[in-house]
């Protein structure tokens, strides 16, 4: 568990963060969003105990980042954004090396280096020189030297960022797994993918906390509605009728080849997944079939954007 | 202690793993083998422990050069790659960070120092020079070697890059070099104090002539303490930037 008490950050008399307070469980996910210079990056490195804080604590079951430090940062996995590696290693050298690093004994990181190896899917490439890997596998390297000592604590800086598609869907499964046995805190700016990894958000802006809870959570505070597309089969009247039922407003629709209508319209409460499911069960009600729907811009954007800008 | 050998031995491996290490280690070598050649082995009878004091002499001064142009990677190389992060999030303290890196330039410098042996071992099959002699000489300049050492991982540590690094460390080497050259123009009491802080002339002639200098060995230790600790305060003081 990470606790972080009045957390305050300035760069000369520059603020960068001010005030941070939260706690993160053990075996939870969650991720760190916020604009450029909304103090995302001081925090991650003040929480990888790169940084002092200028105020506040911070503390890893226990362990303080200023009075033990040594034993704060041996709980502690760190992947920057650009993974910190030596391209004359090998892989599975590499590993071997960060783990002794953070402090384990030789034959216990050799013990080890398999099954990290492995849960970083890099089985294949463990004897390959890190110079000749790809960014994707890169990543997975910078995964494994931060994990390879059993840290209480993950902490991902853009994890994903340069990845190609297949790559992101094996990165998502390397940060399911790792939330097994380590609490993972991700910073992104690819909100889908802060959405579909984490199982809570701490949005910051101007550094400071302006909201933090589930995507529901954070979506019921922030209100305001949502612009959806469905591709329906169905009179106009009907699709008409179901709209008005499910309180939809603006509704636009348009004829489509093969007898199909597409509906643009408006839900209230954007996030709640509620508003979704009384739309297609009103459709369905109403004798329309429903081939597809989704949300015209993503729902997390809508959440973030309504949250910064009420904060600001 | 077993932090400090484990980024020593990292270190060292990227020395001798990577194409830079042997580039400067040749260099210096040649530049080592030409001086030597060329103000040692004068076409001028000599005697053999005369050639063996500027074997050291000139040894000294590629052994400072190899010195600065090893050291300026340690840090600034690692700042510049990001791979800083892996010696700042683990549990190794700055001083183990610093140590750890100062014993692989000393590694580094063991072996230039080694590799030059063939030119004083030839003096002594055909001249008059004893093997303490030749150690005491070595001992010297392994005390210069690791000064040198020193200031380059300062400014190393300090610096944001390779290229500012090697100039601070060639800066403030070439000061302590100088420093004999000063203390001949100046007054005291500043005569005294530039006398002492040269690296050359008063600490290093005595064991170019063979005889184990107390006062020189405490003066390169206590440099290279001094520019240790320096190294260790900015890597603690960026902790708390």
């Amino acid at each position: 568990m990470i606790t972080v008490e009045g957390l305050s950050h300035y760069y000369g008399d520059r603020r960068a963060v001010e005030g941070l307070s939260f706690t993160i469980q053990q075996n939870e996910c969650v991720g760190l969003l916020g604009l450029n210079g909304a103090g995302k990056s001081t925090t991650m490195k003040v929480l990888a105990g790169l940084l002092v804080p200028t105020g506040g604590t911070v503390t890893i079951d226990g362990a303080d980042l200023v009075s033990s430090g040594a034993q704060f940062r041996s709980r502690i996995g760190y992947l920057p954004e650009d993974p910190p590696l030596y391209k004359e290693m090998t892989v599975r050298e590499f590993v071997l090396y960060c783990g002794q690093l953070k402090g384990m004994p030789r034959a216990a990181v050799a013990a080890r280096l398999d099954e990290v190896i492995a849960l970083a899917q890099l089985t294949a490439r463990q004897h390959q020189l890190i110079g000749e890997l790809s960014h994707g596998y890169r990543k997975r390297c910078g995964i494994a030297q931060a994990i390879i000592h059993k840290p209480s604590v993950v902490i991902l800086d853009e994890p994903i960022s340069g990845l190609d598609p297949k790559q992101i869907v094996e990165m998502r499964q390397v940060i399911r797994n790792l939330a097994k046995d380590a609490t993972v805190i991700i910073s992104s700016h690819i909100l889908s993918e802060i959405s579909e990894t984490c199982d809570r958000l701490i949005v910051l802006n101007g550094g400071k906390i302006v909201a933090a809870g589930t995507e529901a959570e954070l979506a019921a505070r922030a209100g305001g509605s949502a612009r959806v597309t469905a591709l329906l089969r169905g009179s106009a009247e009907a699709i008409q009728r179901a709209c008005t039922t499910a309180r939809a407003t603006n509704i636009e629709l348009r004829e489509e080849a093969g007898g199909l209508t597409r509906a643009h319209v408006t839900l209230a409460s954007a996030g709640a997944e509620d508003a979704k499911e009384v739309l297609v069960a009103a459709l369905v009600n109403n004798g329309v079939g429903v081939r597809r729907i989704v949300e015209d811009d993503g729902e997390l954007e809508q959440i973030f954007l309504g949250l910064t800008k009420e904060a600001s | 202690m077993s932090g400090i050998w484990l980024i020593a031995r990292r270190d060292f491996s990227a020395f001798v793993n990577t194409l830079w290490g042997w580039v400067i280690l040749s260099l210096a070598l040649l530049i080592d083998g030409l001086l030597f050649n060329a103000f040692a082995l004068t076409s001028t009878a000599r005697y053999s422990a005369e050639v063996l004091t500027d074997f050291f002499l000139i040894t000294g001064g590629v052994a400072l050069f190899a010195a600065v142009a090893i050291t300026m990677r340690l840090f600034a190389e690692e700042r510049q790659t990001g791979t800083i992060v892996l010696l700042e999030s683990s549990p190794l303290s700055e001083v183990q960070s610093v140590l750890g890196k100062y014993l692989s330039g000393l590694m580094f410098l063991g072996l230039f120092l080694a590799l030059t042996s063939f030119m004083p071992a030839m003096v002594m099959v055909n001249g008059k020079v004893s093997a303490e002699e030749i150690g005491v000489g070595y001992l010297g300049l392994f005390l210069l070697g690791s000064a040198g050492i020193a200031i380059g991982t300062w400014a190393s540590a300090i610096s944001r890059n390779q290229l500012i690094a090697l100039v601070i460390a060639a800066a403030v080497t070439l000061f302590f070099v100088m420093c004999w050259m000063l203390s001949r123009v100046l007054d005291a009491p500043f005569k005294g104090l530039f006398a002492y802080m040269a690296f050359f002339d008063k600490h290093l002639s005595p064991f170019q002539e063979g005889r184990i200098n107390t006062e020189g060995i405490v003066f390169f230790v206590s440099v290279s303490f001094a520019f240790l600790l320096l190294a260790t305060r900015s890597l603690i003081a960026r902790r708390w930037e």
